[in-house]
C-alpha cells in the first residue's frame, strides 16, 4: 500500500500539496514545542532545559517504530522509503560544523525558520546565513569535492552493520532514551532557569 | 489555547507521527536546508543564469530549464512557515523581538545568529542535510550516515558549549 505517492496510489501532482499539509504540521508541532525559542534550544546544551533532547528523541523512535509496525502489517514497502546515503566523512565534519553553528546561533534550519514565522529577528538573521552558508559551499565546491565523496559507504542501516534486526535495534535506541530522558529530567531540576 | 508549551513528550510523539506521514503518503522524510538550497538556486539563476547552471554543484538544479523551487521540500517549508504562525497567533506568541540571554546586547545576539546560519547552511550542504533532513529522519531510517550526524552536531554542540557559554548563561 504505502508509501502512497511511490506506490502511485495517490497521484504525483498531489505530492506537494502533501508536503505542505505536512509542513503544516511540522511547523505548528515544532513551534508547541517551544523550538521556535533559541534560548530553550540552546539550554539542551548547558542542562537548563532539555526540550530538545525529549522531543527530537521521542520523535525519531515514534517514527521509527511506526515505520517497523506499518512495514510488519504490509502497509508501507520498505524499500521505497527513501535511505539516506552514508558517506562517512562528511556527514562527521558537516555535523561538527552544524554543531558549531548551533551553539553559536541556537538555532537549526527548521527551527530558524519557525522561529521567524512568530517574528523573531535573529532567527531572521540566522536564515540569511543559512542562505550565505549555503551559497559558500556552492560557490567554492571545488575545494571541497574531493571531501564531499570521500568514504561513500552507500545506504547501509545501522542494525544491518551491527547485524541486528531492525526491531531489536529500536529496542535498544528506546533503552538509550530512556536513560537519556532520566539524565534531562535531572539536569533540569540541578540547572535551574529563569522564565524567559 | 494556553500560552505554556506542549508538554515535550506529547510534542515528540505529535513530531514522529508527522514524521511517520511524510513516509508513508511521501515515502521521505522532513527536512529545511533543502528548501533554502532551493530558494538560493533559484534567485541565482534569476541574477545570473549562466554562472549558476555553470556551477558544479548547483548547476544541475537549473538543467535544462528546471525550476528549482518545484520541490516537496520547498512546499513543505511554506508549510512549516505557516503552521509555526497558526500555533504562535493560537498561543499569542506572535511578536517581533530579538531574543537572546539578558547579558548580552542585541547586537551581539544577531552577530552570533549570523554566524551560526552560515555554519549551518555551508555544514548542511556538506552533511546532506540538517537536524531535520539528515540526523532526524536518518535516524529514523536507521541510516548509519543519520545517527553519525546527529552524533557530530550534538556532540560538537555540548563540546563547545563552554566556548558560547557567555552567550547564553553570563
Amino acid at each position: 500500500m504505502g508509501p502512497l505517492v511511490p506506490n502511485e496510489v495517490i497521484g504525483a501532482n498531489w505530492n506537494f500539496l502533501i508536503a505542505f499539509v505536512i509542513g503544516i504540521g511540522f511547523g505548528f508541532v515544532l513551534e508547541q514545542a517551544g523550538f521556535s525559542s533559541s534560548r530553550k534550544l540552546a539550554g539542551m546544551f548547558y542542562g537548563y532545559d532539555t526540550v530538545v533532547l525529549k522531543v527530537f528523541f521521542t520523535g525519531a523512535i515514534t517514527a521509527m517504530l511506526g515505520l517497523l509496525f506499518f512495514s510488519l502489517f504490509g502497509w508501507i514497502n520498505l524499500n521505497l522509503v527513501y535511505v539516506n546515503p552514508t558517506y562517512l566523512w562528511s556527514a562527521i565534519i558537516g555535523g561538527v560544523i552544524m554543531g558549531v553553528g548551533f551553539i553559536a546561533g541556537g538555532f537549526c534550519p527548521g527551527t530558524s525558520i519557525c522561529a521567524a514565522a512568530i517574528g523573531k529577528i535573529d532567527a531572521m538573521i540566522f536564515i540569511g546565513g543559512i542562505f550565505l552558508g549555503v551559497f559558500i559551499f556552492g560557490e567554492g565546491f571545488p575545494l571541497w569535492e574531493k571531501l564531499y565523496y570521500a568514504m561513500d559507504l552507500g545506504a547501509p542501516k545501522l542494525n544491518q552493520v551491527l547485524g541486528i534486526s531492525g526491531g531489536f535495534f529500536a529496542f535498544l535506541v528506546i533503552i538509550a532514551a530512556a536513560i537519556m530522558f532520566w539524565v534531562g529530567e535531572w539536569a533540569e531540576k540541578k540547572f535551574p532557569r529563569e522564565e524567559y | 489555547m494556553n500560552n505554556k508549551y506542549m508538554n515535550p513528550y506529547l510534542a515528540g510523539f505529535l513530531l514522529g507521527i508527522v514524521l511517520l506521514m511524510a513516509f508513508f503518503f511521501s515515502g521521505r522524510g522532513l527536512g529545511a536546508s533543502g528548501a533554502v538550497k532551493s530558494a538560493l538556486v533559484y534567485g541565482m539563476d534569476k541574477v545570473a543564469p549562466t554562472h549558476t547552471v555553470e556551477n558544479a554543484y548547483f548547476g544541475h538544479y537549473v538543467a535544462d530549464d528546471a525550476n528549482p523551487l518545484n520541490n516537496w521540500l520547498v512546499y513543505e517549508i511554506l508549510g512549516v512557515i505557516v503552521g509555526g504562525f497558526l500555533s504562535g497567533a493560537l498561543s499569542r506568541r506572535l511578536k517581533l523581538k530579538i531574543e537572546h540571554f539578558p547579558g548580552i546586547s542585541s547586537k551581539r545576539r544577531l552577530v552570533f545568529a549570523l554566524i551560526g546560519g552560515v555554519l549551518f547552511g555551508f555544514g548542511s550542504q556538506l552533511g546532506r542535510g540538517c537536524t531535520s533532513g539528515s540526523a532526524l529522519t536518518g535516524m529514523a531510517v536507521l541510516s548509519v550516515g543519520g545517527f553519525v550526524t546527529m552524533a557530530a552536531i550534538f556532540g560538537t554542540a555540548f563540546a563547545g558549549a563552554y566556548f558560547f557559554r557567555k552567550n547564553w548563561i553570563g
